[in-house]
């Protein structure tokens, strides 16, 4: 199963700075092996956030997006104590699902 | 939509323009563009993921006896973890040796969870075991940031060790005839773009050996000081002197020695 993600969310003013790393490969099938193999494309395709149950962002990635992402944004009248929720499923059909509190 | 892919990419570019910007007229400010755009990746470090996964690995029960590694001592007592890091290496009186970080928790991997550590210190550097090994440095290091580093010299062996790695530093050998100091022994020198400290003095807070484990942007590998070593001798044209080699040890004696009252910011972010 894949690593958990690292979710930090911060309220300030009305809304909510959401800050996600992920671990992942993301690898992009244009590397080969040292044999000389091609290494089969592996990444994020999808990802979601939801805030309080609600979804609130969602973005479909490819192969360019670079190995354990950094993920960064916003959610409006987010406050302290609200759930959020995130998402992600790669291409092989692995996903995993972490949340966090805002404080 | 790219959305995690446009932030790395406008703190590069970012970086870039500043370079193009200033870069003919002063070296200085290439510099300071770098340090720009580690600062804009510094919040988002992947090294967290691996201190997250060294945690993890410290507190389940693995191996043969199936046991975690709660009771390994690693100078402070059975179990202590927080301010360690900032006194390695140094010398245990169970194994009689002289350990860093890396070996020490080898050890421990042998004797409390049954695990083979000839094996594991053969193993390459991001394989098998050797990737939870880096993970656990990766937390235990973190549990000690911002502290000062602080390395024991009262054993006699400390001292040799110190002796020692002062020694292997300055020893030139190798189709290059090559030594540590040869880029690590004088103040303002650098490789491409690299700042290189000089270590043989206190290189600064969060600089040289208090900033290893350390996650390489470039190629996307969390690094403890033990591959680190290993890899300054591989590009010296030495042969690797191997996992928990005495040589390694000894030097990370003299760097960490040197450091003294440096702060540690380890794991840190590097290019």
């Amino acid at each position: 199963m894949a690593d958990p993600m690292r979710i930090r969310a911060q309220a300030a003013a009305g809304k909510a700075t959401v800050r996600v790393l992920m671990a992942h490969e993301m690898e992009s099938g244009q590397r080969k092996d040292p044999a000389g193999k091609t290494i089969p494309a592996w990444f994020i395709q999808d990802v979601t956030a939801s805030h309080n149950g609600k979804q609130v962002f969602s973005a479909e990635w490819g192969p360019a997006v670079a190995k354990n992402p950094f993920l960064q944004f916003v959610v409006k009248g987010a406050k302290a104590g609200d759930k959020i929720v995130v998402n992600w499923k790669d291409n092989r059909g692995d996903s995993r699902t972490d949340e966090a509190t805002v404080s | 939509m790219t959305f995690s892919k446009s932030v790395p990419l406008i703190a590069s570019a970012l970086a870039l323009l500043g370079l193009f910007a200033s870069g003919a007229w002063a070296q200085k400010s290439a510099i300071e563009a770098i340090e720009e755009y580690r600062a804009m990746m510094q919040d988002g470090n992947p090294a967290e993921l691996f201190e997250a996964k060294g945690e993890d690995i410290w507190k389940t029960p693995r191996g043969p006896k199936k046991v975690s590694l709660a009771q390994c001592d690693l100078g402070k007592g059975p179990g202590v973890v927080k301010g360690v890091f900032v006194e390695l290496p140094r010398y245990f009186a169970d194994t009689q040796r002289m350990q860093d970080l890396e070996s020490r928790l080898v050890s421990c991997m042998e004797t409390l969870q049954g695990f083979n550590a000839a094996e594991i210190a053969k193993t390459p550097f991001g394989k098998g075991e050797q990737i939870n090994v880096t993970a656990l440095a990766t937390w235990i290091a973190a549990e000690s940031k911002g502290q000062k580093f602080n390395l024991p010299q009262a054993h006699a062996q400390e001292k040799v060790f110190y002796e020692v790695g002062k020694r292997l530093f300055f020893q030139r050998a190798g189709a290059h005839d090559f030594a540590c100091a040869s880029c690590h022994g004088t103040d303002g020198k650098r490789i491409r773009l690299q700042d290189l400290p000089n270590l043989t003095k206190n290189p600064g807070d969060g600089v040289g050996f208090a900033a290893w484990p350390a996650y390489r942007v470039s190629n996307g590998q969390m690094w403890g000081m033990q591959q680190r070593l290993n890899d300054c001798y591989r590009q010296q044209r030495f042969p690797y002197p191997g996992f928990g080699s005495d040589a390694t040890v000894a030097l990370g004696v003299y760097l960490g020695v040197n450091g003294k009252g440096a702060v540690s910011v380890a794991p840190a972010l590097k290019r």
